[in-house]
């Protein structure tokens, strides 16, 4: 019970970071990202390069995949997304997910579609035992830097002016904008900020779930369910549901594995209708 | 052009419908052109009913997003439904292809109306996640459940009869394309009335603005679970077509991927306009025959750059593209 709880909320964190990035962006300007778990993958790839060709240590692969990651995102929204923030959400739906049909098949050129291994540093290698219950010390490692970042963000948000940049653009981007806020500005840096997240994320990614070019596909529904139950631009609601997606799915797939996926679904249906903005939301996209 | 439309529709709404939904010599031609691959192309007919299922299909997404609005990434839900129905009955002897179809309808509707009612309570992003939830839901139902759908392995001993009792479905597709374009062209001509009548102008009020249309007295839920059911029996209708002309049924049908191809076709073609779905299905299947001859793994990347460059550069898919070079007389709006 214990270990699923311990297994679940390391998953947890592991979608938190994947995520919270596509929550701020999507509650800001209402831009429906199919691409985020692109962004996430490309991290996943700049480590298992870095590790497997140049023989880097994975740690500190870590914040070159945050980087990246960012930056090649905010080279796409200034590019393209940037045009369609007007248009309607089902052609924001169709421009991403062409974009994620593309990196999927572009991955699959560049590296095979083999699952991609990276070796661990030692220090992350063991475990530690209590009884029976085993924690692996990555897990802890994942765990840690999941509540390191949520609680930086929410340091950033909560107590600096471009936090309250952030918080009054996603409330009420036209008084924002009114304000004199530089709207567009602060919404590509939040954007870069996010996306890198989702960069780390798919680096942290590689050793609990494997890394393959399906994985933009794969965990966009993850990321999404996680993003509509947490409610848009809420850090907490993204915690929270992370959280609780990552405990049931474990727990799912440990008590019932015949049901699969099953669990997760029905869960965020339930949570759906009975709550259509999320848990932590405001407002609707 | 809108405030003319506008007014003429407010001096005499039935001849303003009359003239919207008058038979256009293209349209004429696209159908009289649909019997052509009997003469010029016949190795390609199961191909071409492969064609005409899609198009079906893209059709009753069409009927729900183009016309009301509602953007579903779930809708192979009901076409998996409709396919597992058709295949299922025809393992204990009711393999009459018209008994399927009806079956397979009958049972997508049923679940459609059921689900209609969480539908109509919805929009936005909670409208697309529960769109999604519920086809994931039912195809994680029927990997569950073995016994009924023979799970990953897919369904066994389907047995088909002969169309009408008479034309076996032949290995070349004659029987498959002719069934399948009969069948696609009876449904066309029940969508067209639908979309061309009071109820069909209705949901076209309410895809514009959701809020509005219970003002002046179209109540919009009600409105949206009558679209969607019947769309759901369409898609019904399209699965049990596909099961019949390939005598196969596998997990595939009520897949994501499946929900996201036919999505692809319609945006493809352009979206409320009953001939998108048709010719984004064309454009779509035989681009797919010939680029993945050319390497199946990469089929994907072509798709992607398609949906890029519709998005940037044909907001309205190939027909809103066209409609623009073609004159006004001639083009549908």
């Amino acid at each position: 019970m214990i270990g699923v709880l311990f297994d679940g909320f390391a998953y947890g964190m592991l979608l938190f970071l994947l995520s919270v990035g596509l929550s701020v962006t999507l509650g800001m300007m209402n831009f429906v990202n199919l691409a985020h778990g692109s962004f996430a993958m490309l991290g996943g790839y700049v480590t298992v390069t870095l590790v497997n060709h140049f023989g880097w240590p994975f740690l500190a692969t870590l914040p070159i995949s945050f980087l990246v990651a960012g930056l090649a995102s905010v080279v796409f929204e200034r590019l393209i997304f940037q045009r369609l923030y007007r248009r309607s959400d089902l052609d924001q739906v169709m421009l991403t997910i062409g974009i994620v049909f593309i990196s999927v098949a572009g991955a699959a050129y560049v590296f095979g579609t083999m699952q991609q291994p990276v070796p661990m540093p030692p220090r992350l290698d063991g475990a530690v035992v209590l009884g029976d219950l085993r924690f692996p010390y990555y897990r802890i490692f994942l765990i840690a830097t999941g509540l390191v970042v949520a609680a930086l963000l929410i340091v950033l948000l909560e107590y600096t002016r471009f936090g309250a940049r952030i918080r009054a653009a996603v409330d009420n981007q036209r008084m924002a904008r009114g304000l004199g806020i530089d709207v567009s500005l602060v919404f590509a840096a939040s954007f870069a900020l996010g996306s890198g997240l989702a960069g780390l994320g798919g680096s942290l990614a590689i050793e609990m779930v494997g890394l393959d070019p399906s994985f933009a596909l794969t965990y966009l529904i993850y990321v999404l369910i996680v993003v509509a139950m947490g409610g848009l631009g809420s850090i907490m609601g993204s915690f929270a549901a992370a959280v609780l997606i990552g405990v049931t799915d474990m727990a799912g797939k440990y008590y019932v594995p015949q049901l699969g996926s099953f669990l997760i679904y029905l869960v965020m249906l339930a949570l759906l209708m009975w709550r259509p903005i999320g848990i932590f939301g405001k407002r609707a996209a | 052009m809108t405030a003319t439309t506008v007014s003429d529709a407010a001096a005499s709404p039935h001849r303003y419908l009359a003239g919207k939904t008058r038979w256009r010599p293209v349209e004429v031609l696209f159908w009289l052109a649909t019997l052509l691959p009997f003469w010029l192309v016949p190795d390609y007919l199961s191909l071409a009913s492969q064609i005409a299922i899609s198009a079906l299909f893209a059709l009753s997404l069409d009927l729900i997003l183009g016309y009301a609005g509602i953007v579903s990434i779930g809708h192979a839900a009901f076409f998996g439904l409709g396919a597992y129905t058709a295949g299922i009955i025809s393992k204990y002897g009711f393999g009459q292809p018209l008994v399927g179809l009806v079956a397979g309808a009958a049972v997508a509707a049923v679940f459609g109306y059921l689900t209609s009612f969480i539908i109509a309570r919805f929009r936005g992003l909670a409208l697309i996640m529960i769109t999604l939830g519920i086809g994931l839901l039912l195809a994680q139902a029927a990997n569950s459940l073995g016994w009924l759908t023979g799970g990953n392995d897919g369904l066994q001993g389907i047995r088909i009869k002969p169309l009408l009792g008479y034309f076996d479905f032949d290995l070349y597709g004659y029987t498959a394309y002719s069934y399948a374009l009969a069948v696609l062209f009876l449904l066309f001509l029940v969508a067209r009335r639908l979309t061309g009548s009071p109820f069909g102008l209705a949901l076209r009020g309410i895809r514009e603005n959701a809020v509005r249309m219970p003002a002046i007295g179209a109540s919009s839920p009600s409105h949206v679970r009558k679209i969607y059911t019947i769309a759901a029996a369409f898609a019904g209708v399209a699965g049990a077509l596909l099961t019949e002309t390939t005598s196969t049924v596998a997990l595939d049908t009520l897949g994501f991927e499946r929900s996201a191809d036919v999505l692809v076709m319609l945006i493809l073609g352009g979206t409320g306009r009953l001939y998108g779905g048709l010719v984004g299905a064309i454009v779509y299947m035989v681009a797919r025959d010939q680029l993945s001859g050319l390497d199946p793994r990469y089929w994907y990347f072509w798709i992607g750059l398609l949906l890029v460059a519709v998005v940037l550069f044909l907001p309205n898919g190939i027909l809103g593209g066209l409609a623009r070079l073609v004159p006004a007389g001639w083009s549908r709006r």
